[in-house]
């Protein structure tokens, strides 16, 4: 985002603006510690306001029911009075210790967060393409392989092939079909589940000759030097297929996958960090991973439990904030909230 | 089976009332599971090689979520939509592996 700023200080930096990343800013709040947020998706609330927004949900102590991006917003209300900053829309890259002891994260768009701790709140991790089985697909990704279709002009006049039976995958063959020299669908069924409108159209698009659709068929192998050139098409009824192409757009939605974070050095089982259940802290000294991504005997994938490991977490995060100061636990409703 | 092509015997206790992920999870088979049950990211996908008429019918949720996996067949389901029960005895299932 371009009105973000792209050098950040703080003390604790959150990667993850879901409902746990956005407590723990309430509970580092508490002990005086100022929060960052870094999130791939360009809005707070993670899965809440990305897949369940409109959701009732109904184990958050005190609401019997409260729909997810409800919920969202009350956090938000909740963390005001300490004036988290925000980067969204951008992906964690990498990070390196500084010789103090301090953390620095850079992201995808080049903005960097120094901070003392990290705090990894970073749910199912980020959704990225889910890649089909394909000889040479990662070889040709970015010479003739996208996984999105970001600009459509840049396919003007260009022979395009798309995979994949959902709604992406009909809505950009349909678009497709006027704007490139020649739209050809694979599509490893014969039905389509996607919008009824949206089938028909197709299938009269390929009766009237303006797109080839191959079903029942599975793209096998890209060829070419370089860049793309050819790909094979196996089908039930007819022996391999080897067509021209040069754009292949494989579209078979998306996969939730730990990203980058994979690569720092954290011990990894099943997709998730495990953590010491004292305080949630990984095998690198100064992170901590809280929320769904981390994992612990006896562990359970909720929105509450997250928010118990926020608290203790930030308990333990203290030590590295302020080394020179003793730790002494406050209730709210003795001490209130002290607003930064 | 395994997605390398080793066969183990799956021993359920009676009325667990889990899903099949949850309980090739804590068998410690590959199975992430990463979504946590809600039928989003397809890591728990299984073929049924036998015993597929024992089943419910997949709902809207999951027959998306199949439409999308590039390797899915007739045959395939995401375990954590299938609630064990005591009929489901004696069914072959395949874990799909996604890289």
């Amino acid at each position: 985002m371009e009105d973000q700023d792209k050098n950040i200080e703080t003390d604790i930096c959150i990667v993850g603006a879901g409902p746990v990343g956005l407590f723990a800013v309430f509970e580092a709040g508490l002990l005086k510690m100022r929060c960052h947020l870094v999130d791939a998706l360009p809005q707070v609330g993670g899965q809440l306001s990305e897949i369940y927004p409109h959701k009732p949900i109904y184990d958050i102590p005190g609401y019997p029911q409260i729909l997810g991006q409800e919920l969202v917003e009350r956090l938000m209300e909740q963390i005001a009075p300490f004036r988290p900053g925000f980067t969204l829309g951008e992906r964690v890259e990498s990070v390196e210790r500084g010789g103090d002891g301090s953390l620095t994260i850079s992201t995808n768009e080049h903005s960097t967060i120094k901070c003392k701790v990290l705090m990894i709140a970073g749910g199912l991790g980020c959704f990225e393409p889910r890649k089909p089985a394909i000889d040479g697909l990662t070889e040709f990704e970015g010479k003739g392989v996208a996984y999105i279709v970001r600009n459509p002009e840049a396919l003007r006049d260009r022979n395009v092939v798309l995979a994949g039976g959902g709604d992406s995958a009909l809505d950009w063959t349909i678009f497709l079909a006027d704007v490139a020299a020649k739209v050809t669908l694979v599509h490893r069924g014969d039905t389509f589940r996607g919008s009824p409108d949206s089938a028909g159209k197709v299938f009269e698009l390929a009766k009237a000759g303006k797109i080839d659709l191959f079903l029942h068929a599975n793209v096998m192998t890209l060829y070419g030097n370089g860049h793309l050139q050819e790909l094979s098409i196996l089908t039930h009824q007819l022996p391999p297929t080897r067509i021209a192409v040069d754009d292949f757009i494989p579209l078979f939605g998306l996969t939730p996958k730990l990203g980058p974070i994979a690569e720092w050095g954290l011990d990894i089982v099943q997709s998730a960090i495990p953590v010491n259940p004292a305080d949630y802290s990984t095998n690198l000294e100064r992170i901590y991973a809280i929320g769904d991504i981390n994992t612990y005997p006896g562990k359970l994938k909720l929105i509450l439990c997250g928010f118990h490991e926020a608290a203790l977490a930030m308990q333990s995060a203290f030590k590295y904030v302020f080394p020179a100061e003793k730790l002494s636990f406050k209730y709210t409703t003795v001490y209130g909230i002290n607003a930064f | 089976m395994n997605p390398d092509g080793s066969q183990a015997p799956l021993e359920v206790p009676v009325n667990i009332n889990l899903s099949l992920m949850e309980v090739l999870r804590a068998g410690g088979y590959p199975i992430p599971g990463t979504c946590g049950g809600i039928a989003l990211c397809a890591t728990c996908a299984v073929d049924i090689l036998s015993g597929n008429e024992k089943l419910s019918p997949a709902g809207d949720q999951e027959l998306d979520m199949l439409d999308l996996l590039p390797q899915s067949t007739a045959a395939t389901r995401l375990g954590c939509q299938i609630r064990l029960r005591p009929e489901m005895d004696g069914m072959i299932i395949r874990i799909i592996s996604e890289s």
